[in-house]
């Protein structure tokens, strides 16, 4: 409640601020558009959440506290304040949640019939939807995404995959004809910050209806939203124990990832984090499933439906400030449409509103952390210093409090190129070119990355033969950035292990008979 | 056929590597004796294979895959069919190695080259329908067509580390094809003495070459190296140390590969599903 007080606040500040630079920019445009509409700022109320001070840990289908006591904070990334402060789980309270998850798999869930478990996690997507409103402003409040992006996106697909998934709990037969599934036992699940409850989803509902039990551990700057779905699990009745939801960073995961007694380790997240988890289970028999970074190609044929494949750009690599592993941050221009193309972008780049994630208009909201920002900046400016052509653009300033990073890209960009080769996970953009189709697809998969591609052509048989091509293991054909519980994603190479989503999901969650 | 026959006249075949459909000698010139079953009688001088040569049987496997992942599925089919053809010509040369190498029966030793040629036939007519039976169309909630198809994870290094059986090391390497892959196999005596006479069948069955490569030599020398390559995309490994095992994924962590535990006693269709990727590709549907 607290919280909320501060942060009103602050808006009616940055009410203020916003308005007096908006009429400066009204003054000198006032000549050339006579008319000009402006943005008024449409906030989302946030009185339909209500944030405890501070948050416990969730196990065994209770909220208790940390064995040592130990709470840290968790920030409003959109003003830099704090928003509440969470339960650091030690090696203690670990144990605790994986014995609940096991005791619960022994003597309740794997007993089970495959209908009543999916009983459960409709139930779980029905309040989930019910609830939508509260868990999509609590998202963008922890983790500063858009609240369009919130509610439009993460929430709706949030419930989606628990009632995909759901129904697979009495149709197991049926995934692998021929085939007997078992479940693995426990699963660990460790996930990232950038769709904080989505992620959840992914790594909760096929693991439920796969028979497993669950000990997930959010990430530590993101921890409300999997502790309202917490709340959620509480109320649709799931046997305790089922899913234990623990908080905490990096020390945290590691415990739960070494307990002896975890079959099966699932993790989102950064490559680097990735392979030391590959690293902790490599001697043991836990299955791994990772899914990891990635540097993916977007590809425009001259041919494409150009102001479309703009527009695809745009989503591709500012969808949620580029906090997105399958972001499309290396974009392949032909080289006969090149300058067309960035033309375009620069003019639809300076559309892009920057400001307040509670904002219904804005684009693009707060990177998530102070850490996170410092990081994109770090890229930004070596990547200047390495000489590469710099723009960026946006209709808006970002608000002086807060974590904020304009748009922006970096042109005509060698594959040899720092920026062109790592991950950066922010609003960020290379733009290089090619000739032939070939030279796309061999640029497109120079990298140790396989997460996404995408490709423009109005050309199908162009298309068909790229996507053949291109190592990657999602292609997003004339769009990008679509997800869906029903279409299996994960990467080639380095961007990880296995599949989620889809039939090929369940895969990951089972020993095949 | 192979091995040193000092009682007769006839001509023994000098067992040389497989690498990129050829039949090289091991560029380092080492060599290591193979024994007779039971006996001291050294049947072969076999080739110990390098760091070297197994780094060039990479390169051709990485360069033969994207084309044999290419291929039609139909065409992948005769190919392996045409190996169970070429195989079955070769019988009793492979009886006959058996025997001699391993001790088996007569029976015994055609029963195991009957289940090799088998298992070729079984993948062959798997090569134009796992992806029937793996591959989805998503009901995906809006106006795309989405499907999920498998694709060949790239080149397996194939560590052949437990006794040598005829027809499960035909299964192996058959269902690793199968898939579009190609494969490096390292293997160990004895089976390795048969390495001419098996490389002879995919030499000869119109498989491009690169695609299969087999090294004869020590495990103990080379699995680090075929563990650490970064051209390799997967490991399979048919052991059963754990401790092997683990050091391998453990090795495997640079460029991720996908490391692959031998755990299927039969044909089946996992062995294929465990070496492939699955691409989703989306596409708009009216608009």
């Amino acid at each position: 409640m607290l919280s909320k007080n501060k942060d009103s606040k602050k808006k009616k500040k940055k009410n203020k601020q916003g308005k007096s630079k908006d009429a400066k920019v009204k003054k000198t445009e006032a000549s050339r558009k006579p008319f000009q509409f402006d943005y008024d700022e449409s906030l989302e109320s946030t009185d339909v959440v209500n944030i405890k001070e501070k948050n416990q840990l969730f196990i065994n289908g209770r909220f208790v506290d940390p064995a040592e006591g130990k709470y840290f904070p968790t920030l409003n990334p959109g003003t830099g304040d704090v928003l509440a402060e969470v339960a650091e789980a030690s090696g203690k309270d670990v144990d605790r949640a994986v014995q609940a998850a096991r005791k619960a798999y022994e003597n309740v869930w794997s007993k089970m019939s495959g209908q009543e478990r999916g009983r459960y996690i409709f139930r779980i997507a029905r309040l989930l939807q019910e609830r939508a409103r509260e868990f999509a402003v609590l998202e963008t409040l922890d983790n500063g995404k858009p609240i369009k992006e919130s509610r439009d996106n993460d929430i709706p697909l949030v419930a989606a995959h628990f009632f995909y998934n759901a129904g697979w709990a009495d149709k197991l037969d049926f995934a692998f004809p021929g085939k007997k599934l078992k479940p693995l036992g426990v699963a660990a699940q460790i996930i990232p910050w950038n769709f904080p409850l989505l992620m959840a989803a992914w790594k909760i509902a096929p693991a439920l209806a796969t028979g497993n039990t669950v000990v997930l551990k959010p990430a530590e700057t993101t921890s409300l939203s999997a502790l309202l779905l917490a709340e959620v699990i509480q109320e649709s009745g799931l046997p305790e124990g089922v899913v234990n939801i623990i908080t905490g960073a990096g020390a945290t995961g590691s415990h739960l990832v070494n307990h002896a007694d975890v079959n099966k380790v699932a993790f989102t997240g950064s490559t680097a984090v990735g392979k030391m988890i590959a690293k902790a289970t490599a001697k043991s028999n836990k299955k791994l499933t990772l899914e990891l970074g990635g540097k993916s190609a977007h590809i425009i044929y001259e041919d494409a439906a150009i102001d479309q494949a703009v527009e695809g750009v745009v989503n591709g690599i500012f969808f949620n400030q580029g906090h997105v592993c399958c972001a499309g941050s290396r974009l392949l221009v032909e080289e006969s449409i090149a300058p067309l193309v960035i033309e375009k972008l620069k003019d639809r780049m300076s559309k892009i509103r920057v400001g307040n994630p509670l904002d219904k208009n804005t684009d693009i909201g707060a990177i998530n952390s102070h850490r996170e920002l410092e990081k994109i900046k770090g890229f930004v400016r070596d990547a200047k210093q390495e000489g590469w052509e710099f723009y960026e653009a946006a209709a808006t300033e970002p608000p002086s409090q807060g974590f904020y990073h304009k748009p922006c890209f970096f042109n005509d960009v060698a594959s040899s190129a720092t920026i062109f080769r790592k991950e950066v996970f922010g609003p960020v953009l290379t733009v290089s070119t090619f000739r032939t189709p070939a030279e796309a697809i061999a640029k497109a998969n120079d990298t140790p990355y396989g997460l996404a591609a995408g490709v423009w052509s109005e050309k199908a048989s162009k298309i068909q033969k790229t996507a053949l091509g291109l190592k990657a293991g999602v292609i997003w054909a004339n769009t990008y950035n679509k997800f869906d519980p029903s279409s299996p994603f994960g990467g080639y190479f380095e961007s990880g292990w296995g599949r989620e989503g889809g039939r090929h999901g369940l895969y990951p969650y089972v020993e095949v008979n | 056929m192979s091995g040193i026959n000092q009682a007769s006249s006839h001509i023994a075949k000098t067992t040389k590597l497989f690498i990129k459909g050829e039949f090289p000698r091991t560029e380092s010139g080492r060599s290591f004796p193979v024994k007779v079953h039971g006996g001291e009688q050294v049947f072969a001088h076999i080739c110990q294979a390098s760091r070297k040569d197994l780094r060039n049987a990479v390169e051709a496997a990485k360069a033969a895959q994207p084309g044999w992942a290419g291929r039609t599925a139909y065409n992948r089919a005769q190919i392996l069919y045409r190996m169970a053809e070429m195989a079955e010509g070769k019988r009793h040369e492979l009886v006959e190695g058996l025997k001699t190498l391993m001790g088996l029966s007569e029976d015994k030793a055609d029963q195991e080259v009957q289940q090799g040629i088998d298992s070729l036939v079984y993948y062959a007519g798997f090569a134009d329908k796992y992806s029937q039976v793996m591959a989805s169309v998503n009901p995906v909630a809006g106006p795309f067509h989405n499907f999920t198809t498998p694709d060949a994870v790239g080149v397996v290094g194939l560590l052949y580390d437990r006794d040598f059986s005829l027809a499960h090391f035909f299964s192996t390497i058959a269902a690793v094809v199968c898939a579009g892959n190609s494969v490096v196999v390292v293997f160990d005596q004895p089976g390795a003495a048969l390495l001419s006479e098996m490389g002879e069948i995919f030499k000869t069955s119109d498989l491009p070459a690169g695609v299969i490569n087999l090294l004869s030599g020590h495990l103990d020398e080379l699995y680090s190296f075929l563990g650490e390559h970064m051209e390799v995309h997967s490991i399979l490994y048919t052991g059963n140390d754990s401790q092997r095992l683990g050091e391998l994924k453990e090795m495997a962590i640079e460029n991720m590969k996908r490391v692959v535990p031998w755990t299927f006693d039969n044909c089946d269709l996992e062995p294929i599903v465990s070496f492939t990727e699955s691409k989703t590709v989306w596409h708009p549907v009216g608009i």
